[in-house]
């Protein structure tokens, strides 16, 4: 085989993408456990692997820089190699954002089982769409890139349902004598799916790199 | 509009099929590129488009090429179109004789004697292949003791002097050092204005800074014939992406 070295390089760039991805759904999943499991073990934990992120968005493009400069790709080669340059940048964001979440969980004000439970039903559709990406660009698989995309209507949705729920708590909190009722706490929960709903677009994003890297074409862009 | 246009051609030396079915229109003011592996046919065609195969034995040509329309085979007398199509080889080929003379050397077989509209010529010339200023204080030195760089800038400015409205150009750089190729890569944009340029390069980063079409050439065919920024990023054919890819063979 031919320019056998650049195809293990390429390898060693994919190995790294993957791992780079598993660390972001770790973080997301990470993110959201509450703090009777250990709190300060838990948000070091998380911070700690958003440091591994960071570590591996740097290598990765140190990675990208020198198959660049070496062998200068073109064609796939070079799509694939643009593409992991700016799908990093977005996995950065989602350990950045996890980390945001993982902060905000820690002040402890939401503890309703309930409640989680719904962040975390979003917070595992983000965690399977992270998963698809970067299967999809490992595995070259267009149609898979295209669900990840499908997906995030349903986080989107997901964030609309859950500012409903906050709009009617706060509505009846006004409209009820009750002084006990706990905006801080409201707010959380909003921030939170906030965060995840934009984890979701990140996700979106490398989907299209992925696309990109085995069409040639960018998202909007028509031949 | 084509400035030169390929149609059926095929060529043979003796038994061997060099040139298989080409179809090409090559745009006015374009740099075109053709790239491949060796023995591909892309040097073959680009000498076929001057009729430098002429006096190769056993080459047998069909089909037509076309300058402006004319067919270079039957119609063109074969003084007119070596005037009209320059050309630069891969090895840069100065005369024995002085930079000056190198240069006039083709007007002068055209027929123009007259010492002020010579000194012109070679002035626009070198100037055009920008070398003027690197040579004019020795015009009449010999042409054999410049660097090699300097040798295919006059090349070119020899091709120039004639203004011819086409220049062919074989692996131009390949004798070059990386100053000197960079000299030749920009001269070659800036000529594009004027003259309509056709290249055969092995470097095919080359073909992607200054070409505006590429052609990929394979077993004497046509693969593919695209815009270059587009046959570099998303070639349409297998073979394509695997020749530029390096994954070829």
């Amino acid at each position: 085989m031919m320019r056998s070295r650049f195809e293990h390089q390429l390898h060693d760039l994919n190995t790294n993408l993957i791992v780079m991805g598993t660390l972001c759904e770790d973080i997301i999943s990470k993110s959201l456990v509450p703090l009777e499991e250990d709190d300060f073990y838990l948000v070091n934990n998380v911070s700690k692997t958003f440091q591994k992120i960071e570590q591996l968005e740097r290598d990765i493009e140190e990675q990208c820089l020198k198959l660049l400069l070496r062998q200068q790709p073109v064609a796939k080669d070079l799509r694939r190699i643009s593409a992991a340059l700016k799908m990093v940048y977005d996995m950065k964001r989602i350990g950045a954002q996890s980390a945001e979440i993982a902060e905000i969980i820690a002040l402890n004000h939401i503890q309703s089982g309930q409640e989680l439970l719904v962040l975390r039903d979003m917070a595992s559709h983000v965690i399977q769409m992270v998963t698809d990406s970067i299967d999809a660009f490992v595995h070259e698989d267009e149609d898979l890139a295209q669900k990840v995309i499908a997906k995030d209507d349903y986080v989107d949705q997901q964030f609309d349902t859950i500012k409903v729920e906050l709009i009617r708590y706060f509505s009846e909190a006004a409209a009820s004598t009750d002084a006990t009722s706990d905006g801080e706490h409201v707010l959380d929960i909003l921030m939170v799916a906030k965060y995840l709903e934009r984890i979701g677009d990140h996700t979106v994003n490398i989907a299209k790199w992925v696309i990109f890297s085995i069409t040639g074409q960018l998202d909007g862009e028509t031949t | 509009m084509s400035k030169l246009t390929i149609s059926d051609l095929n060529l043979y030396y003796g038994d061997f099929h060099a040139l298989k079915d080409i179809n090409l229109d090559i745009a006015a003011n374009e740099i075109t590129a053709f790239i491949g592996p060796s023995g591909c046919g892309k040097s073959t065609l680009l000498k076929s488009l001057n009729r430098m195969n002429d006096l190769v034995r056993n080459c047998q040509i069909t089909g037509k090429v076309e300058l402006d329309q004319e067919d270079v085979y039957r119609d063109l007398d074969i003084n007119l179109l070596r005037k009209k199509v320059g050309m630069v080889f891969q090895k840069p080929n100065p005369f024995p004789m002085s930079i000056y003379d190198n240069v006039a050397f083709g007007p002068r077989t055209h027929g123009i004697h007259n010492k002020a509209q010579l000194d012109e010529i070679v002035e626009r010339s070198l100037k055009q292949a920008a070398i003027w200023d690197e040579v004019k204080d020795r015009l009449n030195k010999s042409a054999l003791g410049m660097s090699g760089g300097q040798q295919q800038r006059l090349c070119i400015a020899r091709a120039l002097a004639i203004e011819p409205d086409i220049l062919l150009m074989d692996e131009p750089t390949s004798a070059l050092d990386p100053i000197s190729t960079a000299k030749i890569e920009e001269l070659v944009i800036e000529l594009k204005s004027k003259y309509t340029i056709v290249i055969v390069t092995h470097n095919m980063q080359q073909a992607v800074r200054i070409s505006d079409k590429t052609a990929f050439f394979l077993l004497g065919e046509i693969v593919e014939y695209n815009k270059t920024s587009q046959l570099f990023s998303l070639p349409q054919d297998e073979r394509t992406e695997k020749y530029i890819t390096g994954r070829f063979g």
